[in-house]
């Protein structure tokens, strides 16, 4: 190979200001990064409190559930618990995504899917919660 | 290879022996789990969101996910779901301390994969154990 004597070179084309700022080619830094650690810190204590309020309801009949529910404490708990869960998640499948899917098209397409049944479940969660703690008597 | 340090300038650099070159680690091996495990766990979401969909719906609906749930499936879909959030609940804690800076000695890392291991095992088996407990 004869490359000891062959210096690639190319013109950088970003701005000193947007080297400083770090933001990279994704225009985003570490967001990204960031948001991820936040959502797990906070889920290490929904999750636990989560496992536990199912292991109490283990076959609970219905009227249970919606009692359970109706308990400001769970709702705003439930809804912490889906909001970042699902948040989490569209973070971690984004890079799976874009770790192992590299046609362009096809890329961009994965994330959009993956960005929209992300969202739609996390509505349906929020809409089904908000109903069964706010429904009045059942 | 082709690269580009932080400065912009191209630089060569020689490539990293393949995947299939390397003996499986423990350490690789847990950090591909932890990314097959948060995979497996956003399809179990399904599950949660057919149940609380169906909750808000009303008891037959809600009757109907229950009884899934208990179906012999339904049970082994749970308990890997149990496995998948337990491990990736201890490799993510791993994942937090690496984050601060700690735990990165071979001596430590080896201990703590060991560890999330134990951790995913134990709790896993504790919480069914006391989920039939409750039931029985």
């Amino acid at each position: 190979m004869s490359e000891k004597t062959h210096t690639p070179h190319v013109a950088v084309l970003r701005s000193p200001l947007g080297r400083v700022r770090g933001l990279g080619s994704a225009r985003s830094g570490v967001a990204h990064w960031w948001a991820e650690r936040v959502t797990s810190a906070a889920l290490v204590p929904l999750t636990l409190w989560f496992i536990l309020a199912l292991l109490g309801h283990l076959g609970a009949p219905h009227a249970a559930i919606v009692a359970w529910m109706q308990s400001p404490v769970t709702m705003v708990l439930m809804l912490a618990l889906v909001l970042t869960t699902f948040h989490h998640m569209h973070l971690g499948l984004q890079v799976v995504i874009e770790d192992y899917i590299h046609a362009e098209p096809v890329r961009l397409a994965s994330l959009l899917v993956m960005r929209a049944v992300t969202a739609l479940l996390a509505l349906a969660s929020v809409v089904s919660i908000l109903k069964l703690g706010l429904s009045g008597h059942v | 290879m082709v690269a580009r340090t932080s400065d912009g300038r191209l630089v060569r650099r020689p490539l990293s022996p393949h995947l299939q070159i390397y003996r499986p680690q423990i350490t690789s091996a847990l950090s591909i789990f932890h990314r097959v495990t948060g995979v497996a766990l956003s399809v179990g979401t399904l599950l949660l969101v057919w149940w609380l969909v169906a909750a808000a719906d009303g008891a037959p609906a809600y009757d109907a996910v229950q009884g899934f749930i208990a179906s012999p499936i339904g049970l082994l879909l749970l308990f890997g779901w149990t496995a998948a959030l337990f491990y990736h609940f201890f490799a993510g804690l791993r994942h937090l301390a690496w984050d601060v800076g700690r735990g990165f000695e071979k001596a430590e890392y080896h201990a703590s994969g060991i560890a999330v291991l134990i951790a995913t095992g134990a709790c896993t088996l504790l919480t069914w154990f006391v989920g039939l407990l409750l039931r029985a």
